[in-house]
């Protein structure tokens, strides 16, 4: 289609903002949310660019400089910024190659339960029925259960390592997304246009995935966002208990677990990863509390 | 009302029966079979395994092997453990009283500071308060608690000295169980000095266990709080010129602690996952730590029924809500 030319002295009716616009006015309102995007690109980053960033090799130990504190302390030097583990490991570069995998974790988590439970509630809300009453049984168990202690047991079972705690956090997180988009294409399956589009005979395929689904997209965005968040902090826990991923990777669970004998003589071994956990959950919280808050500005008022 | 008990009384049963389900297959995925498992790398000899396999009926087809697991926890019997060979439910139950004490404390320190400061909150929205509170509740449930345990730890218990490090009660006391509480029989013992040092060890773990749903509750107090303070009624009171305290803690407040209960029993299977975590970094002898040290010794028996009972547990807990809900308010109870 071709630009249409407007005269510009013609009187034009102001058009509705663009809904990426309407959103990212009702975001941007929000300081919080900005701040949690800001260091969630932040992370992203450094995350990316963590070869280039980082000082040394996230697993080259240095056996002459074990346990050295950060450099403002007495004994610390610039070289190792936030001090060195107990096999003379350099912190900030491990920290640094921790955000890749933590943010790996955190997003195929979210991917892989997000595809699955797109599709299981499509499916159980479409044809109703015994299939429903399958997975919504299943579901409601997976939900039951306490979410670690199914995530502990699964991995228990496949064996402790990264990809299988991944598989497990992805299980255990599953019916949040099956229920959202379950409920949203009960309430999107009795509209208009669905009946619209089933007249004009789109198959059923079409009508689930082209019509309905895009009409779910918001509220499973915002789930998918502080999804980000349980991920990574459940996948550190299962690392912290030694059944995620496992020594010398820099993961930060995992760093943790391998710190907590040097309590009592290493503060930073034991401060900075969890820091490094704290802050980019509380990061992808703010930003998803701002995403459903932009998405649904009546919620807000 | 019995028609609602009941309707939700139906609803668990098929939901107990995927759960034994769940518990009776995850062991059968382990890969190797349970008596391959026991023996370890040892090895066993052929004739034994056989013999084995017969007495613990693992010969059988699997759907008898699972009709056959039913019945054992219709009646209450989850197997032994490996290692100590005492019945699983009974190592259970001389644990789980401790893993109750740490979450009934955790759960009075969340509602405690929780509501308090979501009513501040709501009732001075906007204000540098509300940001602030709101703000702290989130890192609160950003929070990894078994880091947050660590810290605390370095500081009163290191740095400070104020609190122990681990355990229920220094070794020096010997309480007779008799409610399994300790604070409790600590008190009943006579023992001078007991109760304190039973207190004492509880703080630190009540404090990182209670982080997470403090901070849950302080958000719906407020939220909760806020919708309340804007109904009519509430605009009423204000008019007939009652004190803005009066308006706030008689009128609004009744109204909406009922979303908060809600949210309050959805909060045991958080505790839950939480009480693993804290009694792993606190050495606290609760069923959290039981089910963690069963993983490494891979002591399938145990945790089988651990998560069984865990997950029963949990379900109670969601029914009665459930039923309580109804009874507080009407229009669930009639929902189709």
């Amino acid at each position: 289609m071709k630009p249409v030319a407007v005269h510009p002295s013609a009187p034009v009716a102001p058009a509705p903002p663009h809904p990426l616009r309407e959103f990212w006015t009702y975001f941007s309102a929000n300081r919080g949310a900005l701040a949690g995007l800001i260091v969630v690109v932040g992370v992203l980053l450094i995350a990316l660019f963590a070869p280039v960033l980082a000082p040394h090799a996230p697993e080259l130990t240095n056996s002459a400089v074990f346990l050295k504190p950060p450099f403002w302390q007495d004994g610390g030097s610039l070289s190792y910024p936030l001090g060195t583990d107990a096999i003379g490991r350099d912190m900030l570069s491990r920290l640094m190659y921790g955000a890749r995998l933590s943010l790996v974790i955190g997003i195929a988590v979210v991917a892989v339960s997000v595809l699955v439970g797109t599709v299981l509630g499509l499916l159980s809300g479409y044809f109703k029925g015994i299939f429903e009453i399958a997975i919504m049984r299943l579901m409601d168990i997976i939900l039951t259960l306490p979410s670690l202690l199914l995530a502990i047991v699964i991995v228990a079972i496949l064996g402790p390592g990264l990809m299988n705690a991944m598989l497990a956090v992805a299980v255990v997180v599953l019916p949040h997304y099956v229920r959202i988009t379950r409920a949203a294409v009960i309430t999107e399956a009795s509209r208009d246009y669905v009946t619209a589009a089933r007249m004009s005979g789109a198959s059923r395929m079409r009508l689930m995935f082209s019509e309905i689904l895009p009409n779910c997209t918001a509220p499973l965005i915002v789930q998918a966002s502080l999804g980000i968040s349980t991920a990574i902090l459940d996948a550190a826990a299962l690392g912290f208990l030694g059944l995620g991923a496992q020594p010398p990777s820099p993961e930060w669970g995992t760093m943790l677990a391998d710190a907590r004998e040097f309590v009592l003589r290493a503060w930073w071994v034991v401060t900075f990863p969890g820091l490094a956990i704290l802050i980019t959950v509380l990061a992808f919280n703010l930003l998803g509390d701002g995403l459903r808050d932009a998405f649904d500005p009546k919620l807000k008022r | 009302m019995w028609r609602f008990i009941f309707t939700r009384f139906s609803l668990i049963i098929p939901t107990f029966f995927g759960m034994t389900l769940l518990a009776f297959f995850l062991i059968r995925l382990v890969p190797g079979d349970p008596i391959e498992t026991l023996a370890g790398e040892r090895g066993i000899d052929p004739i034994r395994h056989a013999q084995l396999l017969k007495d613990y009926g693992l010969d059988k087809p699997v759907l008898i092997q699972y009709g056959i697991y039913i019945g054992r926890v219709l009646k209450g019997d989850l197997g032994k453990s490996i290692i100590t060979q005492e019945p699983v439910v009974r190592e259970f139950l001389t644990l789980f009283p401790a893993t109750v004490e740490l979450a009934m404390c955790a759960m009075l320190f969340a509602l405690l500071i929780g509501i308090p400061a979501g009513i501040i909150a709501a009732v001075k929205r906007n204000s540098v308060m509300d940001h602030g509170l709101m703000g702290v509740s989130l890192t609160g449930y950003s929070m990894p608690i078994f880091w947050w345990g660590l810290l605390l730890i370095l500081l009163f218990s290191v740095q400070l000295g104020w609190t122990p490090v681990s355990g229920r009660i220094s070794v020096k006391y010997f309480i007779e169980p008799i409610t399994g509480f300790l604070l409790i029989d600590a008190l009943l013992s006579n023992e001078k000095g007991a109760f304190w040092s039973a207190a004492s060890h509880l703080i630190l773990p009540t404090i990182v266990l209670g982080t997470n749903p403090l901070a849950v509750i302080a958000r719906m107090t407020r939220s909760a709080m806020l919708e309340v303070l804007g109904e009519d009624y509430i605009r009423t009171a204000r008019a007939k010129g009652l004190s803005n305290l009066r308006v706030v803690a008689l009128h609004a407040l009744r109204n909406a602690l009922i979303p908060v209960v809600t949210v309050i029993g959805l909060q045991v299977g958080v505790l839950f996952t939480g009480a693993i975590l804290t009694e792993t970094i606190f050495s606290w002898p609760g069923v959290g730590k039981w089910l963690i040290e069963a993983i490494g010794r891979r002591d399938y028996p145990v945790l089988q029924g651990g998560i069984l009972l865990l997950g029963l547990l949990v379900m109670a807990v969601n029914l009665l809500v459930d039923i309580t809900y109804g009874i507080i308010n009407p229009r669930i109870r009639h929902q189709r």
